[in-house]
């Protein structure tokens, strides 16, 4: 449980790390939180001869709301996204995600950033992020490019960040009138998800109106259920209806075994926190 | 009398004796990080070790190559088997009569076990050094389940004991067998259940799991060339016997051995047995001439120091028709993984598992306990439990439960029929025991009212009617548990440990201003035992439990103990101290009666102090005794005031609970959640009700992680899984239950303050009682027996066979 030997560098400016990142090459790692990236170091199944440290560049701590839009630095942690007021009214769903993480103490230090940029499918923020149709903001040594968190995900740990990039922030579009949820099983406080389900959802005249689904950790990668969001849609949400969309969804899930669970347990679990989930953000709809 | 003159009540609070309920002392200093745990000791020129372990299960080791490692900077020395053999120590000793490789001398037989050990002068240059030792393996076949051991073909694992048919047990039956043991009537019990009108047959398996106390095991080791002395400490339950099996080992003499166990962060019964990262330390030491410190990391401790339980229990129990048991009939698997490395008394190698027949009058029983090799972790310890106690607790609880369901009677009713009865108190059970005492009609009628028994089955069936009908996915399970448990070990008569008589000792002194300090055999591991002892002592022999200290721990200063598990420490140091507090009490009488020039026998002892019997104006209290014991003794009578106890118990103790578990499960996810959990314990005298309350707390939070979800996991390659808090099951406060607490006494009449025990009831009698709830949920839809543990998937698995998932 002892990392093997690194450097540590604390750049004060975006740019500064950027350059950083690019000049030491494929040893060199962003570090945001450490809370996936040290234990992984301790283990020795990380081993990066550079850190950059991330902490020192004040500007990836802010939250605000831009032209429709949550703009959330990638640095802003767990902890600081509970406490702010304007995604508590403009985006309940990542606070109530944000509070399933882990314990407190690691929501203290871990931030969206690393949740998002880290890959691993048992993070919580990036189904959620794909259900809200949010974009990352990558920075490298060729400049700025935004990135659909849909499009971001390819397999365990291989993200669509390309060397050398950091993830600054995180765009969320607000919606009005949207109904949320995040359904997780998990064994314990601490742990990740045996399944997890985020549902937004629009409602009108007692019909779905639009209709996004994501599942956590129970495939490589965060998943987006289109096809089973698509088949609510202009339904009253009645029983036959969600249990075609749940079986879609299963459909596209591919767990995992684990202490949490045999892969078919784990599918089911996914259709079982949809179907809460499904319940939960209807209820919540305007 | 004046009215500055204290009242007798008052006099008695002073003392925080028995029966208070005494904050406890060595809080003052863990609350504040003051505690002293090994890895705080940090001496001059220290050197750390780090372990190189096995990738595989079962493999030949075809070469080490340390010279990578040795050109680190920082790395000191890298130790391998070879090194060993110099000083004869590559395999040592285990509690259990076998033998146990020290560092891998040819073959790995489980993963992470030991292969080299590497010494450097920092953490980080020997973790280096372990990542650039290379070792070639050849893979074996594996044996990871038990079952599978003793067939014909299966791969030898112990080549060291090729053509020994004599283990140290008796005759082994194949290769991969370690003993067999027999205890019992067996024609007479095959006649019971030839007889019988109804049977039970389940086998029923207490899986594998692990104590994972707080601080994980540890030591440093220092040896002075100069002095010829080797100082060693460790996180040890048990410090002197330590001490004589690295006297035994090493061959260096025992007054040469210094073993001290600071403060312990928990045992649970990991911290019992010797491991190789302390002879390795211990040699690397030798060979440096530096002090060297060795610290598990939690996966460490979780896949190699002792794993506990991994029993199959297949139980059989013959009946009457109206519910009365007529026999009890036993057969055990037990999975010692690679070395018998169990830390029972060495005459003992299934421990007292014979309690099986439990709390029941069973007329006839036979028990029969096969050990095997498989390629998994060496251990078997006591996981907070008297040696195999747990098993067997598990094994008839479970039983009685079975046999209610197939006799269509209520479990509480049948548990009723069969107790033995107070009158029959001392009982001498069929598979040899001879219980002390007991009242357990009258303890498990408390708890049936106290939780309304009848009120939580009439909404049980409503429950199940409801969810027949589709209006719930829920269904509810009451559990109960009926335990007796045997500890206290033990009798000379039957119990050792390497020859060593389960003993256990105290020495009191008394200062010339009236405290003292007392030093005990046993070592607190969280027990609390520096608020107990004293509470103790305050009240034989009227001294202020607050003016006593109590010093555990160093072999140095310590007299001779067998240390602390089993629940042992109160009845067999407990007894020491109040037998060392007699002897204190008869010399104090005596100087009192000289003082006030009366016959000893006209004196009376009344709280703190000696009085002249109806003249309670005459005393001399404690405090006056001990400043003349040292200034002006009676003519003729040594000075001072001292004592020293060695008591070897007549008998063991048998502390006894009812507990209660009410669940819900959803069986759409298989989340099972605990509504209420009731549990009444009969420990016999209570010396401090908050601590019992607090041991109670904890053994019940164990019982809750082992039997819902908490285990060491194996795949078919014999690689351990998710040894690490992220799987591995501890409950937070968030999953834990509320515990409901309440009690019996009735005392244990051989033990001179009647006390029994009660660190280990609460994981004894809790996990069948949760274990009965969960199948006492699923009986109604046909379910005998569901293994444990009890996670979410696995009762999800049981719903679906069941076909009641959604
Ligand atoms: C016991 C435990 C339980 C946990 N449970 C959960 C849980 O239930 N749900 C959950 O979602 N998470 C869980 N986590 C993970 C936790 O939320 C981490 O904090 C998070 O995954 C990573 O964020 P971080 O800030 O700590 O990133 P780090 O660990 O510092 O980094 C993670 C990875 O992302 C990269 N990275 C970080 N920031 C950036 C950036 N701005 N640009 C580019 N790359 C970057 C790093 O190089 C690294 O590869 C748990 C962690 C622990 C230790």
């Amino acid at each position: 449980m002892i990392p093997g030997a690194f450097e540590y560098h604390r750049p004060k400016t975006l740019v500064d790390a950027v350059t950083m990142l690019a000049s030491l090459g494929e040893d060199a790692r962003p570090l945001a939180g450490g809370h996936s990236l040290i234990p992984l170091m301790k283990q020795r199944l990380s081993a990066p001869s550079h850190l950059i440290d991330l902490a020192g560049i004040g500007d990836l701590r802010t939250i605000s709301e831009e032209n429709g839009a949550l703009v959330l630095g990638a640095m802003v942690t767990q902890r600081a996204l509970l406490a702010s007021a304007l995604v508590q009214v403009k985006a309940p769903l990542l606070i109530e995600a944000a509070q399933q993480i882990a314990d407190p103490q690691i929501r203290a230090l871990g931030t969206l950033g690393g949740n998002v940029a880290n890959g691993d499918p048992g993070n919580d923020m990036p189904a959620v992020m794909m259900c809200l149709d949010a974009s990352y903001v990558a920075q490298g040594p060729k400049g700025m490019r935004h990135i659909k968190a849909r499009d971001f995900y390819h397999g365990a740990y291989d993200t669509a960040l390309a060397a050398g990039e950091i993830l600054t922030a995180i765009h969320v579009p607000i919606v009005a009138g949207q109904g949320t949820a995040y359904e997780k099983l998990k064994r314990k406080i601490g742990d990740y998800a045996v399944a997890a389900a985020a549902v937004v959802l629009t409602m009108a005249n007692g019909k779905v109106a639009t209709c996004s689904i994501g599942l956590t950790n129970v495939a490589p990668t965060p998943l987006w259920a289109k096809d089973a969001a698509a088949m609510l849609v202009g339904t009253t949400l009645d029983a036959g209806s969600v249990k075609k969309a749940v079986a879609a969804a299963e459909a596209i899930t591919d767990p995992a075994s684990d202490g949490r669970g045999p892969p078919d347990y784990r599918r089911k679990m996914a259709g079982i926190m949809l179907t809460r989930a499904l319940a939960r953000a209807a209820s919540r709809a305007a | 009398m004046n009215d500055m003159t204290p009242t007798r009540e008052a006099r008695e609070a002073k003392l925080e004796g028995m029966g208070c309920k005494r904050k406890r002392v060595e809080d003052v200093r863990f609350t504040q990080g003051r505690g002293n745990y090994v890895d705080d000791i940090k001496l001059p020129a220290m050197l750390y070790g780090d372990m190189v372990r096995s990738s595989y299960a079962h493999a030949r080791v075809k070469r080490i190559d340390t010279s990578k490692a040795e050109k680190v900077p920082g790395v000191v020395a890298v130790i391998t088997a070879e090194t060993l053999k110099t000083v004869n120590l590559a395999w040592m000793p285990t509690l259990a009569g076998d033998v146990q490789m020290v560092l891998a001398d040819g073959k790995v037989l489980f993963q992470n076990q030991e292969v080299a050990f590497v010494v450097a002068t920092s953490l980080q240059a020997a973790a280096d050094g372990v990542e650039l030792v290379e070792v070639d393996y050849e893979e074996l076949p594996v044996i990871v389940d038990p079952f599978k051991s003793m067939a014909a073909d299966a791969p030898v694992l112990r080549e060291d004991l090729a053509g020994k048919t004599e283990g140290a047990h008796g005759k082994r039956d194949h290769h991969n067998h370690i003993f067999k043991w027999q205890v019992g009537d067996k024609p007479l019990t095959d006649e019971a259940f030839n007889r019988a009108d109804v049977k039970i047959d389940e086998l029923i398996s207490y899986h594998r799991t692990h104590p994972s106390p707080l601080e994980t095991c540890q030591c440093v080791a220092s040896f002075d060339k100069i002095k010829g002395e080797l100082t060693l400490w460790g996180t040890f339950q048990a410090p002197h016997v330590i001490r004589t099996v690295v006297s035994l080992i090493s061959k260096l003499p025992e007054h040469k051995i210094h073993v001290i166990a600071p403060d312990v962060g928990g045992g649970f019964g990991n911290k019992v047995g010797a491991y190789s990262g302390y002879v390795c330390a211990v040699v690397a030491s030798i060979v440096t001439g530096r002090p060297v410190k060795w610290v598990e990391d939690r996966m460490e401790n979780l896949s190699t120091t002792s794993f506990a339980r991994d029993y199959h229990m297949r139980t059989e129990i013959a009946a009457t028709k109206d519910g009365k048991v007529t026999g009890l009939r036993v057969h055990i698997l037990a999975d010692h993984g690679a070395f018998d490395a169990c830390a029972d008394p060495s005459k003992w190698p299934a421990g007292f598992s014979n309690i099986i027949t439990g709390s029941y009058d069973f007329p006839v029983a036979h028990l029969c306990v096969d050990g095997v090799y498989t390629n998994k972790a060496p251990g078997g310890v006591a996981y907070r439990c008297s040696f195999r106690v747990t098993e067997a607790a598990y094994a008839i609880e479970r039983g009685m439960d079975i046999l209610a369901q197939k006799l269509g009677m209520d479990p509480a009713e049948l548990r009723l029929k069969n107790f033995i009865k107070r009158e029959q108190f001392p009982y001498q059970s069929a598979l040899g025991w001879e219980y002390d005492s007991g009242d357990y009609h009258t303890a498990l009628n408390k708890a049936l009212v106290a939780v309304d028994y009848a009120g939580l089955r009439a909404e049980q069936k409503a429950k199940r009617e409801a969810f027949k009908r589709g209006e719930t996915r829920e269904i509810m399970g009451l559990g109960i548990c009926f335990f007796t448990e045997i500890v206290g070990a033990g009798p000379s008569k039957n119990c050792d440990i390497l020859g060593l008589a389960m003993f256990d000792s105290c020495e009191i002194r008394i200062h010339p201003t009236g405290s003292a300090i007392a030093r005990v055999g046993t070592k607190s591991t969280g027990q609390g035992h520096e608020t107990t002892w004293a509470q103790i002592i305050a009240s034989e022999i009227g001294i202020a439990a607050s003016e006593i200290m109590v010093e555990e721990g160093n072999t140095d200063t310590a007299p001779y103990g067998l240390g602390t598990y089993g629940s042992r420490s109160t009845p067999v140091a407990g007894a020491a101290i109040a037998m060392a507090s007699r002897k204190i009490k008869a010399k104090a009488q005596m100087i009192a009666a000289w003082l006030l020039e009366v016959h000893e026998d006209d004196l009376v002892f009344d709280i703190d102090r000696f009085q002249v019997k109806g003249v309670p104006e005459r005393y001399k209290t404690m405090t006056d005794i001990a400043w003349v014991a040292y200034h002006s003794p009676p003519p003729g009578m040594e000075p001072g005031l001292e004592a020293v106890s060695y008591y070897d118990p007549p008998n063991m103790t048998y502390p006894f609970g009812a507990y209660i578990c009410v669940m819900d499960i959803d069986v759409d996810t298989g989340v099972a959640k605990t509504r209420r959990f009731y549990a009444l314990d009969d420990c016999g005298t209570r010396i401090n009700p908050m601590i019992i309350e607090g041991q109670v707390h904890g053994g019940l939070t164990e019982a809750f992680a082992i039997s819902m979800g908490q285990e060491i996991r194996y795949d078919e390659m014999g690689n351990v899984m998710g040894a690490s808090f992220m799987d591995f099951f501890l409950p937070t406060a968030v999953e834990t239950p509320h515990w409901e607490t309440d009690h019996t006494v009735t005392p244990s009449p051989h033990h001179p303050i009647g006390a029994k025990g009660v660190g280990e009831s609460p994981n004894v009698g809790g996990v069948p009682a949760f274990s009965n709830a969960v199948n006492d949920a699923f009986s109604f839809l046909g379910s005998t027996h569901i293994q444990m543990p009890h996670d979410a998937w696995r009762l999800w698995k049981v719903a679906e066979k069941l076909g009641v998932t959604g």
